[in-house]
């Protein structure tokens, strides 16, 4: 750390939050969460991989409360950092700079994120609950 | 450095401009994107996979997985997950971790556990499809 405060470029502290800065925030942050989260899919294929005890092991994990709230937290995470990552690639190429722009798909992704991991475990529910 | 600098009457910048770029700058970019854009693909896969996968017990979730097509795309999947994530990763830790020692471990314990990840992940795919 240098001896003398220097000036700081401007961060959340200052800034007005706006939805730009929190999809951008939130997109690490899901990539952060989807990193530890696959943790789980090489435990479940190690599992199918080992033999039925080792895998009714990770059903009954995934089936209890807290995997039930951690599978259910993924698929958002999964779903947002998806849309979202197609949206900064579609920056990457130049497309959507304009403020109206970025303002809109940036709701439209956060809507998205929620509507798409819902339809996931709309299906799951569909197909008869959780494990 | 700068002994031999002066004695050439040259500025640094002088040596450097006119001489282009090794091309090298934009490789983490490039690569985080085209893993980004390998796994917007197998994320559709995965989502349908996981879900058909949700009610099948032990031997048909085998047998699902043992499938070629999908052991395919389930190494893919995984080598382009661990990929993405260390470099997402490592791109975190470049921004909020300033002790130097302590990033130079991290960068290191990351790259390490996702490699790890990987191989496990590669090696159970193989042994779902050739084993038992």
């Amino acid at each position: 750390m240098p001896a003398t405060a220097r000036p700081l470029s401007p961060f959340t502290s200052i800034y007005r939050w706006q939805i730009q800065m929190v999809t951008s925030i939130v997109h690490r942050l899901t990539g952060i969460a989807l990193a530890f989260g696959t943790i789980l899919l090489v435990i479940a294929l190690l599992a199918l991989a080992t033999g039925p005890q080792a895998y009714a092991e990770v059903r009954a994990f995934c089936g209890s409360w807290i995997g039930t709230i951690l599978l259910v937290g993924w698929t958002w995470a999964l779903a947002f950092h998806l849309l979202n990552g197609i949206r900064h690639l579609l920056q990457d190429i130049g497309w959507g700079y304009l403020p109206a722009q970025f303002v809109r798909n940036g709701w439209l992704v956060s809507i998205g994120s929620l509507l798409l991991a819902g339809v996931v475990w709309a299906c799951v529910i569909a197909q008869g609950g959780g494990a | 450095m700068s002994k031999s600098q002066s004695k050439l009457l040259r500025t640094p910048l002088k040596n450097a401009v006119g001489l282009g770029t090794a091309k090298y700058g934009v490789h983490h970019f490039m690569v985080q994107r085209i893993t980004a854009v390998a796994l917007a693909l197998l994320g559709i896969w995965f989502i349908w996979l996981a879900l058909k996968m949700v009610h099948l017990d032990y031997p048909a979730a085998h047998a699902l997985i043992a499938q070629p097509l999908n052991a395919v795309l389930m190494l893919a999947f995984v080598v382009a997950v661990f990929w993405h994530a260390q470099l997402g990763l490592q791109v975190v830790v470049e921004d909020y971790v300033t002790t130097p020692g302590l990033a130079l471990v991290i960068q290191i314990a990351i790259k390490f556990l996702c490699f790890l990840g990987a191989a496990a992940s590669v090696l159970a795919v193989i042994r779902i499809t050739l084993g038992h």
